[in-house]
C-alpha cells in the first residue's frame, strides 16, 4: 500500500511539533524515521494511525486521503505497534482476550483459528493463548503486541520503538521475526526509532528528523556509506559508527 | 581497595518457593572503571544495591565478603550505612523523571544534599549547589537551580543528579544505566562528563548497562554478567574480541551500520554456561 504524507502539519496548543513534513512510501518498502527525544517522529506515526485527529496537511494510503476521523474499515489496513509491551497489554486480560479485541469488533469469522493461527506466526507456543501478560517475558510481550496487529490482516504496520524497552538478544529475534513478515504478507512498515543501527537494517529509506521537521531522506546505503548531507545525519551516524568500532 | 566482593548470593522468598538472583559473584574494585554487563535478569542491579544495602527486608544475601572501604556491608547498622550512602558512594539511577523530587526546586535539591552531607547554613547550600551545577557543565546555573525537574530536558535531568552525587565528594560513583533513557547525542556528553569527573576526583566508578560497546569505550574493566553468574571478566578494550560464547553472542546479535547483515543471528543460550 503507497503511503503519501504532505506538508502534515501537527500543533499542540500554541507550539508545532510537526512543521510540514512530506515523505512517500511505496508499497511493500519500509520507511525508517530517526530523530532525538521531542523531534516529533512518534508524532507524526500517531497522526498517520489516526490516533491524533487534530492535524493539517494530506496523509493518504494507496491513493486516497484519510480523514481526521477514521472509519472503523481503516483499522484492519493499517495497524500499530508501542514501544513498551509491558505497558501496551492489558494486565488483567488473557492473550486470548487481547487477541480476540479486534475480531469481535470487526465481526470477523472464525476467531478461534485466527488467533492459533497468528500465534504460530509470531513463533509464541499455543499454551501461551490462556497467560496472561505478566506471565510472559518481555520478547513474548512483544511478540502478541505484534500478533494483535496481524489479526487485523493489515497492509501497513506502523512500528514506534518497537524494540528498543528489549535486550539486544531479544531484539535480534523481534527484527528478525518482523523482516520475515514483512515478506511474507508483502506488509508495508513505517518504524520510528532513535537508534539508527536497527533503523538501517530493517528499512530501505530513511527520514531524519530535527525539531519537527524532516531535514533529510536518503536511503539505508546511502547512510551506511557515509553519503549523509544534513550535520545532524552526520553527528547520528558519527557516534554509531564510533561505538560499533573497537577502541 | 574501595568494594571488596566474594562470593556473593541474593535470594527471594516467593509465595511459590525461593528464587536464587545472584549466585556468586565476586568483583574487587580499586579507583578505577568497572563496567558491568548482561541481558535484563542478570543480577547487575541486584549486586549494586546489595553493595549499599538498598533491598528490601525480605532478601536473603549471603557473601563471604562484601565489604565496602573495609567495612563489612552485610553486619553494619543502618546508622553506618547512611555514612557510606550518598556520602562516601553515589548512585545515579536511569531515569531522572523518576529520581528527582517534581515538587521541589532543582537548586533546593541540590542544596539539600549539600547541606545533609556537609551542614552549613541555607544560603551557603544554595550558593553551593549553584556552584556544583555549574561543575556540571550547565550554561545557566542560576535559572536551572530555580526550575522545577519538569522544565528541565532528560540530559539536563541526568546532569543534575550528578551534581547532587558530588555535593559530598564521594569515593565511589555506582552509575546504574546512567544513559539509557538518553538520545544518542547527550549520552556522549554525559559520558564524557562522568569521565571526567572520575578522572579529576581520583574516584571509583561502577557502571552497569546492557550496551557492551559503550562499556568497552567507556570503562578499564568488563564484568559480564548472566543470569546471576560471572560469565568472564576482562579488559575493556578487548571486549568486541571477547572469547566467552555468551559474549559473543550479545555482539553478534546486534544490527551494525557499517557491516550489514541479512538475518541477525541469534543468541544460543548454553546450559553448560551456568556449571
Amino acid at each position: 500500500m503507497t503511503i503519501e504524507i504532505d506538508n502534515l502539519r501537527i500543533r499542540f496548543g500554541e507550539r508545532e511539533v510537526v512543521k510540514g513534513v512530506s515523505f512517500d512510501i511505496e508499497g511493500g518498502d519500509s520507511f525508517g524515521i530517526v530523530g532525538e527525544s521531542g523531534s516529533g517522529k512518534s508524532t507524526v506515526l500517531r497522526a498517520m494511525a489516526g490516533l491524533n485527529e487534530d492535524w493539517q496537511g494530506r496523509i493518504s494510503f494507496s491513493g486516497e486521503d484519510a480523514p481526521q476521523k477514521r472509519p472503523p474499515s481503516f483499522f484492519r489496513k493499517v495497524q500499530m505497534v508501542f514501544q513498551d509491551p509491558y505497558g501496551s497489554l492489558h494486565p488483567r486480560q488473557t492473550i486470548d482476550r487481547i487477541l480476540s479485541e479486534l475480531p469481535l469488533v470487526h465481526k470477523m469469522d472464525r476467531i478461534d483459528d485466527r488467533i492459533a493461527k497468528v500465534l504460530s506466526d509470531v513463533a509464541l507456543p499455543q499454551n501461551a493463548r490462556f497467560r496472561y501478560p505478566h506471565q510472559l517475558s518481555g520478547g513474548q510481550r512483544q511478540r502478541v503486541a505484534i500478533a494483535r496487529a496481524l489479526i487485523a490482516e493489515p497492509e501497513v504496520l506502523l512500528l514506534d520503538e518497537p524494540t528498543s524497552a528489549l535486550d539486544v538478544s531479544v531484539q535480534a529475534e523481534i527484527l528478525n521475526l518482523l523482516a520475515d513478515l514483512r515478506v511474507e504478507r508483502k506488509l508495508t512498515y513505517v518504524m520510528v526509532s532513535h537508534n539508527l543501527s536497527v533503523i538501517a537494517h530493517l528499512c530501505s529509506q530513511v527520514g531524519v528528523m530535527v525539531d519537527g521537521q524532516m531535514v533529510e531522506q536518503l536511503t539505508a546505503e546511502d547512510l551506511r556509506l557515509g553519503k549523509a548531507v544534513h550535520p545532524h545525519t552526520q553527528e547520528l551516524r558519527r557516534l554509531s559508527v564510533e561505538l560499533e568500532e573497537p577502541v | 581497595m574501595l568494594v571488596d566482593i566474594q562470593n556473593l548470593k541474593i535470594g527471594f522468598k516467593s509465595r511459590t518457593g525461593f528464587h536464587q538472583a545472584v549466585k556468586g559473584v565476586s568483583l574487587k574494585l580499586g579507583t578505577e572503571k568497572l563496567g558491568i554487563v548482561g541481558e535484563s535478569g542478570s543480577g547487575k542491579s541486584l549486586t549494586a544495591r546489595a553493595l549499599m544495602k538498598l533491598l528490601p527486608k525480605s532478601t536473603v544475601i549471603e557473601a563471604d565478603t562484601l565489604a565496602f572501604d573495609g567495612i563489612d556491608v552485610l553486619s553494619a547498622s543502618e546508622r553506618q550505612m547512611r555514612q557510606i550512602r550518598g556520602k562516601r558512594a553515589g548512585f545515579i539511577l536511569q531515569d531522572p523523571k523518576y529520581s528527582l523530587n517534581p515538587v521541589k526546586t532543582i537548586g533546593a535539591q541540590v542544596a539539600e544534599s549539600w547541606r545533609t552531607h556537609k551542614g552549613g547554613s541555607r544560603r551557603e547550600a544554595l550558593e553551593a549547589a549553584v556552584n556544583l551545577l555549574e561543575q556540571v557543565q550547565i550554561r545557566n546555573p542560576q535559572v536551572v537551580a530555580k526550575s522545577y525537574p519538569h522544565e528541565v530536558s532528560g540530559g539536563m535531568g541526568q546532569r543534575v543528579m550528578i551534581a547532587m552525587m558530588l555535593a559530598p565528594d564521594p569515593e565511589l560513583l555506582i552509575a546504574d544505566e546512567p544513559t539509557s533513557a538518553l538520545d544518542a547525542t547527550v549520552q556522549a556528553e554525559i559520558l564524557r562528563l562522568i569521565e571526567e569527573l572520575v578522572a579529576e576526583r581520583g574516584m571509583g566508578l561502577l557502571l552497569i548497562s546492557h550496551d557492551l560497546p559503550l562499556v568497552s569505550h567507556f570503562c578499564d574493566r568488563v564484568m559480564v554478567m548472566y543470569s546471576g553468574r560471572v560469565m568472564e571478566e576482562l579488559k575493556a578494550s578487548e571486549l568486541l574480541s571477547a572469547k566467552h560464547p555468551y559474549t559473543r553472542g550479545l555482539l553478534n546479535c546486534m544490527p551494525s551500520l557499517i557491516h550489514p547483515k541479512d538475518r541477525l543471528p541469534v543468541l544460543a543460550r548454553d546450559p553448560e554456561w551456568l556449571k
